[in-house]
């Protein structure tokens, strides 16, 4: 009995102690989580801000060897390609978020969505290879419309995927309330359901617009690069995430530093973004 | 058996509903389904102009469904009915459903209106919608269906606040008024104050005893002293079918079935 | 109260408008083919299906257009070299122009397995630390960091990775490293910080918060009543975990998956730190080079057509590997999830 009594105490300790230890390993793989995330912020932050002036914003890169100069023309050019990348993606997630929530609920909707979600997952490298063979090729040149193609694929998935979602959360008695008042079902869903939901779609439109902005690998071979100032579209066009990857991987010290400039004012132009969209698409009313 | 129960049932109405009464709705051999499951069972029967109607019955009895399918939403939530119901003699199956809803307006259990919109915009809603852009009539339309709906002094100051942020009973009321302003015949209400606290109850009760002025009223309720205080004839529904239909005083004094009577005095349901 | 008498709701001016406009909308219908297009509202909602799968229609063709326009621009390639294109380690664009992808695809998986060795885990611990440990009040903000690591552009990882980790790896790990096993064929040669190791490290950091958060939310479909179960049996947290994750283990297989697919894509941040040299080596102090990363570095410069088709070939190659990975991690998450809906 005395024995009995000794294993289950030991047995209790025994497991009191893994749920402790477990709750510690599982804690501190958190805190290790965080460390790289503060690392970046803080190397980021503290070497952009050294080099962080006007003549960032306002005027164009200088030559080897000059020291000084801007980016603006990349600044420009990456507002130019998700502007681009957005014209595209977004009406085609929406529209294909709206049928996937409307009248997907067949096998072909199922297909398209998982198609959907397989497409999220192509690595951006790839989309920039299709941009490639599907713009540059046939327009003989690299163009700024062949990046925005590229952002646009790359976009189409997530606003698809929250436009559904978010349609599926408008409760259907606001849709029965419509249909109900006389207006025709495309009207109840486009004017009603879509505009009740536009809050939560919004957020996956910034959600694609800004890591669209943070992309490089679909834009060196499609947007290209270029060191003058172009807003056309059908020319290769600058954009700040392709300079950050030239400038920190060249052996010249200067463009080092600029490239750590470049990749704070890219984390500040996402932040900026986001803002701006809130600000937009804050709605008169709290609900 | 069941079969001369309707035809006695339909004779006893055509005596109570008074010669002058022209009939708004006829309902003839309805039968509702989900999927193949009939949750409707040959109902027929005539619902009087500029009266209340008040469906009462247990949950599940179907009535519900037979208000759906009064302006065809029932399509919207997948059933299908046979039968035939003829809204001013016209089939309703025939009608385009989009004009048969602005006939035949539906008021809510919950309140739902829209988030989004303005309390203007929210009465307006049907109209503006559909192409109806006549600023100076929405103005004017709006102040009237908010004082028909018995709201107009509580939200007249504050019009361009959003629909969703007055209390429910205010919500209701504004649900009311939406479905005034498309000018229906017909007002369907689902069950509409059991959301609601009993001041807002007894208001709503209230509007309905103004509005049967203006338009044909059908309530589906639970709650029977709501059925008596409102209505002027009662339809008992049971297990699908309609069971009783006559003067809602003399449903409530002497009804004709015992199954009607079990129910009315709470023996069950 | 509501109507004066006499006058009825109806009989007013503006409601009569009302009547005559839809009385014309409802006329307007039946007169005229254009009228009938626009007017005719079961008409709008069949247009509006009909565009809505239009796009739905894109979408999944886009997918297959993806591969097809890939395969019809890699044909010289695929001809040349058959299936000696995947098991060839010789990649020689200069001279020779024979491509073999093989040292790639070996930098690829293998730089993807050491990213995967050191975020699984951390991820899944994580995952459960979010999901089945922390105080309600610590969760939302470390779901929102995790999220954030994610939403780092891949570009300033490269770019933290270039002059913070590699000198890092240079000056103080690898010396240990080799110090510490000098006989290990994985820590040999010169330690210049570019190579597989801080390829797999870059790696592991992004896709931690893929891994956590793809896992967190597997373990948050997990009912509660399971775990009440086990907890009305005397269980502890811990053991309670343990039943909660081997429920739900083929979703979390499925978001490990997931995470290896993004690591097998990444490009930027990886060729920003591996070195890029075609080469199979065991220790993890060489340079080595990835699909992507051949991809990112050697496209625009591909002067010949074999050139540029063997490249392309290679991100074809690339793109069946992905799609087949997310079909099934997508597969495994799903049917973890919808089990418990």
């Amino acid at each position: 009995m005395e024995v009995k009594n000794k294993t289950i105490s030991f047995n209790y300790f025994r497991r009191k102690a893994t749920n402790i230890l477990m709750l510690f390993v599982s804690f501190s793989a958190a805190v290790i989580t965080i460390i790289p995330l503060i690392l970046i912020f803080y190397y980021t932050i503290a070497q952009g801000i050294a080099h962080l002036n006007i003549d960032f914003f306002t005027k164009l890169p200088t030559p080897v060897g000059e020291s000084g100069g801007g980016m603006v023309n990349a600044i420009v050019g990456t507002l130019i390609l998700i502007a681009i990348g957005g014209g595209i993606g977004i009406p085609v997630g929406i529209m294909t978020g709206t049928y996937l929530s409307e009248f997907g609920k067949n096998k072909f909707g199922a297909l398209v969505r998982f198609l959907t979600d397989v497409l999220s997952g192509v690595p951006s490298i790839v989309v920039g290879v299709v941009a490639y063979t599907l713009v540059v090729i046939p327009m003989k040149h690299f163009s700024a419309l062949a990046g925005g193609v590229a952002l646009a694929i790359l976009m189409i998935p997530t606003i698809t995927r929250t436009t559904e979602e978010m349609i599926k959360l408008v409760p259907h008695s606001y849709r029965e309330a419509g249909l109900a008042l006389g207006i025709p079902k495309w009207k109840t869903t486009v004017m009603i359901v879509l505009k009740t939901a536009w809050k939560g779609i919004a957020t996956g439109i910034l959600l694609g617009l800004s890591r669209a902005a943070g992309e490089t690998a679909p834009l060196l071979f499609t947007a290209l690069g270029n060191r003058f100032w172009s807003t056309n579209v059908f020319q290769p066009i600058a954009s700040l995430t392709v300079y950050i990857y030239e400038y920190s991987t060249a052996p010249f010290k200067d463009w080092n530093d600029q490239a750590w400039t470049a990749a704070l004012v890219l984390i500040l132009l996402i932040s900026l973004l986001s803002l701006i969209f809130r600000i937009i698409t804050r709605s008169k009313y709290k609900t | 058996m069941k079969i001369n129960e309707q035809i006695d049932i339909s004779a006893i109405v055509e005596e109570n509903i008074q010669p002058q009464m022209a009939s708004k709705i006829s309902v003839k051999d309805l039968s509702a389904f989900f999927g193949k499951t009939k949750v409707l069972k040959n109902i027929s029967i005539e619902l009087p102009e500029k009266k209340v109607v008040a469906i009462i019955g247990p949950s599940g009895c179907g009535k519900s469904t037979f208000l759906r399918s009064i302006n065809r939403m029932h399509e919207v939530v997948g059933g299908t009915i046979t039968g035939n119901i003829f809204l001013d003699g016209e089939d309703i199956m025939k009608l385009d459903p989009v004009y048969l809803r602005r006939k035949i307006g539906m008021v809510f259990q919950k309140p739902n209106p829209f988030p989004t919109m303005s309390i203007f915009n929210n009465v307006v809603a049907g109209l503006k919608l559909n192409g109806f852009r006549n600023r100076k009539a929405l103005k004017e339309i709006v102040e009237k269906s908010l004082k028909a709906a018995a709201l107009w002094d509580e939200v007249k100051d504050n019009l361009n606040d959003s629909g969703a942020n007055i209390s429910g009973g205010q919500q209701q009321r504004l649900c009311i008024a939406r479905t005034i302003a498309v000018n229906p015949d017909v007002i369907l209400m689902d069950e509409p104050a059991s959301a609601l606290d009993p001041i807002s109850t007894a208001k709503i009760e209230e509007l309905i005893f103004e509005l049967k002025k203006d338009f044909t009223i059908i309530i589906v309720t639970h709650n029977m002293q709501q059925a008596a205080r409102v209505s002027d004839y009662t339809a008992f529904f049971y297990m699908g079918e309609l069971v009783e239909y006559s003067d809602t005083k003399k449903m409530f004094t002497a009804p004709d079935k015992k199954q009607t009577e079990d129910y009315i005095t709470g023996r069950f349901g | 109260m509501l109507n004066s008498p006499g006058e009825s709701l109806k009989e007013r001016e503006s409601f009569e408008k009302i009547q005559s406009y839809f009385k014309k909308s409802k006329e307007k219908k039946t007169s005229g083919f254009l009228n009938k297009i626009l007017g005719n509202n079961n008409l709008g909602d069949i247009i509006f299906e009909r565009l809505t799968l239009l796009f739905a229609v894109l979408v999944f063709s886009l997918v297959i257009f993806m591969g097809w326009e890939m395969y019809s621009h890699s044909v010289l390639s695929i001809k040349q070299f058959g299936l000696n294109f995947l098991v060839n380690s010789t990649w020689d664009p200069a001279i020779t122009q024979v491509f073999g992808a093989l040292p790639m695809i070996f930098g690829t998986i293998v730089s993807s397995l050491i990213g995967l060795i050191i975020a699984v885990p951390l991820g899944l611990s994580v995952a459960v630390f979010l999901s089945e440990l922390a105080p309600a009040w610590l969760e939302k903000p470390l779901s929102f960091l995790t999220e954030l690591l994610a939403g780092i552009p891949s570009v300033i990882y490269g770019l933290w990775g270039i002059f913070v980790l590699v000198p890092w790896l240079r000056d103080v790990v690898e010396p240990f490293l080799q110090n510490e096993f000098p006989n290990s064929p994985f820590f040999q040669g010169a330690p210049y910080g570019y190579g597989m190791l801080a390829a797999g490290l870059i790696l592991s950091i992004m896709v931690l918060p893929i891994i956590s958060s793809i896992s967190r939310d597997i373990l948050k479909s997990v009912p509660d009543a399971q775990r009440e179960a086990a907890y009305a049996l005397g269980a502890t947290r811990w053991e309670v975990t343990k039943i909660v994750l081997s429920n739900a283990r083929s979703g979390l297989l499925g978001a490990i998956m997931l995470g290896f697919g993004r690591a097998i894509g990444e490009t930027m941040a990886v060729t920003m730190v591996i070195g890029n040299r075609a080469g199979i080596s065991a220790s993890l102090f060489d340079p080595s080079y990835t699909m992507a990363s051949v991809l990112a570095n050697e496209f625009t410069e591909a002067t010949t057509d074999l050139y540029l088709n063997a490249l392309i070939e290679l991100a074809l190659v690339l793109f069946i590997i992905t799609i087949l990975i997310n079909m099934l991690a997508h597969l495994l998450v799903w049917s973890t999830e919808r089990k418990w809906k």
